[in-house]
């Protein structure tokens, strides 16, 4: 132990250091002093408010997440020409202008050829790079690039090339020779036709494309809204919903996110839980300081001022440590699970903070409570 | 003594031991839930998903080639080959039977209205009532295509009553309850169909009906088969030809979409069956992120459900002191000590965590029927674990206070400074 320093010594040292209010002083103090209790009451806090942080940001992105896997799926409108007419011209560039390229649009022209030996066959020409990325579950061998290549359904394969050798189509007595170039699995009716470059197809048949298959991109209200505006650009065609996929969706969607709710709030609650029975024993646990403060003659607003402040700043630096972790775990989430990060969202940073400050309040507000009816003079002599 | 100690400690505390274990069972009740929920999630949503499209085509293998644009079939009427309907039922008798969760034959068929317009008629089942050996169920485009919408009302499979597409309908002018003469035969139009595809510009009608007009009874061109998989791994996708015969039997007895492919194309003669990569791969991959999801989310709950039982356990551990001072300054040893504190521990834990494993039951059935109105099935196995769960982390959250609380000077706690 170090002698005790004379009066004035201590009046020295205080003199050259900034004047800090009693109230502060004996805050700062009394997290120093019992660092343990202080420290796990702050560990517990910047936990809860970790976990809810990271469940919040998960709540708010999953369906966006969701929905970028859902975009898999392919189309999801569908723009036809009236009647089985074909579509005019400038369809596909006044479809992608709707789009605003939140979406991609491909296009599909069909006709029924015939094969050497006179059997009919679904002829289809589309724009290949653009079919890559909207139907990413087509199974095909080696994407054709070159001119005069086509891309065979596995049920045609057989029919047109067994040997894999080059072969013919007629339609309207016009003749191509074509390169078999990659074979084709769906699992549907895709299996039993031919695509081909547009351009070939166009030279060829002289067939415009039909159909507009569009895989637009967000929720509900954004892709009806898409649908309206495909339908304005392009007056005189019939513009669809698939409604299989979209319902589907909804519905994924829709229970994901009620299940996730649910959980998140059992999470969130068991953590605010925690916190309030660790407060709660910290401040029970300073019965003894409240008794000597009030012995020494402090008035109940002031005690209250005290533990309020106190249970403040607890709140306020648990939720901000808790912010910035639930952030990264929210983020690691999304890269282990969706292979693309979750973005921190600082609209939940308030909702952390006023949640996080309610529950220390609470939590230092019922012990007081209990302690006040007790006189100091019971608590310091121990019972 | 030992036992007597422990057995007081129960009775002379009982709100301090209500409140630890209020705060285990809590926790277990959580956990327990969120678990059950992850297990079973991804089996209810495949479920569902299964109810809105087919994920399987058996189409006939002798088949010429499809002749379909834009869900219009172009084929004539005669050609090509046929399934054969008797054969349906046997789906039902597959190994993987209880993965079928529904199939729909499909027969288009080309006819003429009254005034000579050609249009096409879809004969299927809509809810067919089947039964093979001691098994009935229902099947049919209600269960298959969930996105089917009826104005009016579905007909019954055994009647001539057809469903008329919206499309169709604007066109014809005809509403509910109309009759129609179609192929030189009066239908009555049960309901409106909205499909958002070709089928609004069709008849629907039971299968018999369309067999009927094309003269061909027992004639099928295709079945939609939906059926419960698991996501393909390595061994899904190797050629059965090329598999050792130990091999084939795992890769025959796992639900994987192509073994159950090959199941259906042994019990149906001469047919093809294939999976509809569009369904199958993308709904795999959603399927697989929201599982991991709900795993990750399950994790923070036992985390979170962990911390709270240790914290209670340490503020219940804490107050203690004074009482391990007096068994000290009685001569305690800090082992017989602990240990009296860790049987306190395990016991409410073991309360604690039986209470809580029924209370998760009853939390996770709640939360089954307000999600996906069903319940969530725990299983029994579970529970072992979940004890084994809750005693390990009231262990962890005591021993930490257990160690402090012993260490403590008796003369201090005694005196009341902690």
């Amino acid at each position: 132990m170090s002698p005790i320093p004379q009066r004035s010594e201590i009046v020295a040292r205080r003199a050259d250091r900034p004047h800090t209010s009693m109230f502060l002083r004996m805050l700062v103090r009394a997290a120093v002093l019992r660092r343990g209790r202080a420290a796990s009451a702050l560990v517990a806090m910047i936990v809860a408010a970790a976990v809810a942080t990271a469940m919040l940001n998960l709540y708010t992105d999953v369906q966006a997440k969701l929905r970028r896997e859902f975009r898999k799926y392919g189309a999801n409108i569908v723009v036809v020409g009236k009647n089985g007419a074909p579509l005019p011209g400038d369809a596909l560039a006044k479809t992608e202008s709707a789009l605003a390229g939140r979406g991609i649009a491909v296009p599909f022209a069909y006709v029924v050829a015939r094969t050497k030996d006179g059997q009919a066959i679904v002829v289809a020409g589309t724009a290949f790079e653009r079919v890559r990325r909207l139907n990413s579950w087509w199974s095909v061998t080696d994407w054709p690039s070159g001119q005069g290549q086509a891309l065979i359904g596995t049920r045609a394969f057989p029919v047109l090339s067994p040997k894999q050798q080059s072969f013919d189509l007629s339609f309207r007595d016009q003749t191509v020779h074509l390169i078999a170039a990659a074979k084709l699995q769906t699992g549907a009716s895709e299996d039993s036709r031919v695509y081909l470059p547009l351009s070939d197809f166009e030279k060829w048949t002289d067939v415009q494309p039909s159909t507009i298959e569009v895989a637009a991109a967000g929720s509900p209200e954004e892709v009806s809204a898409t649908l309206q505006r495909i339908a304005q650009a392009v007056p005189n065609a019939e513009v669809k919903p698939l409604r299989q996929v979209m319902e589907a969706e909804a519905y994924v969607l829709g229970k994901t996110r009620a299940a996730l709710l649910a959980s998140c709030s059992l999470i969130v609650l068991t953590a605010a839980l925690c916190v309030l029975s660790t407060l709660m024993g910290w401040v029970f646990d300073r019965r003894r300081d409240f008794a000597i403060m009030k012995a020494l003659g402090a008035s109940e607003r002031l005690l209250n001022g005290f533990f309020a402040a106190e249970a403040t700043t607890l709140g306020v630096v648990g939720a901000v440590l808790g912010f910035a972790i639930g952030v990264g775990i929210a983020a690691w989430i999304g890269r282990v699970n969706f292979h693309a990060p979750v973005l921190p969202r600082f609209s939940v940073l308030p909702i952390i903070l006023a949640g996080s400050v309610a529950v220390a309040l609470l939590s230092a507000a019922l012990p007081i409570n209990l302690l006040r009816r007790v006189q100091p003079a019971m608590i310091l002599r121990g019972e | 003594m030992f036992l007597r100690l422990v057995y007081e400690s129960f009775r002379r505390q009982k709100r301090r031991k209500l409140l630890a274990g209020v705060a285990i069972t809590l926790g277990v009740t959580v956990a327990t839930a969120m678990i059950a929920i992850a297990t079973d999630i991804g089996d209810k949503i495949n479920r569902e998903m299964r109810t809105y499209r087919a994920n399987l085509l058996v189409t006939p293998q002798e088949d010429t080639l499809d002749l379909e644009i834009g869900g219009v079939n172009l084929k004539p009427p005669s050609d090509g080959a046929f399934l054969d309907e008797a054969d349906l039922p046997k789906i039902k008798g597959m190994f993987w039977r209880h993965n079928i969760v529904g199939f729909a034959p499909m027969l288009p068929v080309t006819t003429r209205l009254e005034d000579g317009s050609e249009v096409t008629l879809l004969g299927t089942y809509f809810a067919k009532p089947f039964s093979f050996g001691k098994e009935h169920f229902v099947t049919g485009v209600r269960s298959t295509n969930g996105w089917w919408k009826v104005d009016g009302a579905w007909p019954t499979d055994d009647s001539r009553d057809v469903l008329l597409g919206q499309g169709l309908a604007a066109k014809l002018k005809r509403k509910v309850g109309d009759s129609i003469m179609i192929g030189g035969a009066a239908h009555r139009i049960s309901g409106i169909l909205s499909t958002g595809d070709a089928e609004d510009h069709q008849f629907v009608a039971p299968l018999a009906v369309a067999q009927q007009i094309l003269g061909r009874p027992g004639a099928v061109r295709r079945v939609y088969v939906s059926a419960l998989t698991k996501p393909e791994d390595a061994l899904a996708r190797r050629d059965p030809k090329s598999m050792s015969p130990e091999l084939f039997d795992r890769w025959y007895c796992s639900p994987y979409v192509q073994s159950i492919a090959y199941q259906l194309q042994e019990t149906i003669s001469h047919s093809h069956a294939e999976q509809i990569r569009q369904v199958e791969q993308t709904e795999g991959t959603v399927l697989s992120r929201i599982k991991g999801l709900m795993l990750l989310v399950t994790l923070a709950a036992l985390f979170a459900s962990g911390l709270a039982v240790s914290a209670a356990m340490a503020t219940a551990i804490f107050e203690r002191r004074a009482e391990v001072g007096l068994m000290k300054a009685l001569g305690g040893g800090n082992s017989s000590i602990a240990a009296l504190f860790f049987t306190e521990a395990v016991l409410l834990a073991l309360f604690g965590g039986a209470a809580g494993y029924a209370g998760g039951i009853l939390l996770a059935r709640q939360m089954g029927r307000a999600i996906f109105n069903s319940d969530i099935a725990i299983q029994p196995v579970l529970f072992p674990f979940i004890l084994v769960i809750a005693i390990v982390v009231t262990f962890a959250g005591s021993a930490a206070a257990i160690r402090k609380a012993v260490l403590f000077d008796p003369v201090f706690a005694l005196r009341g400074e902690a």
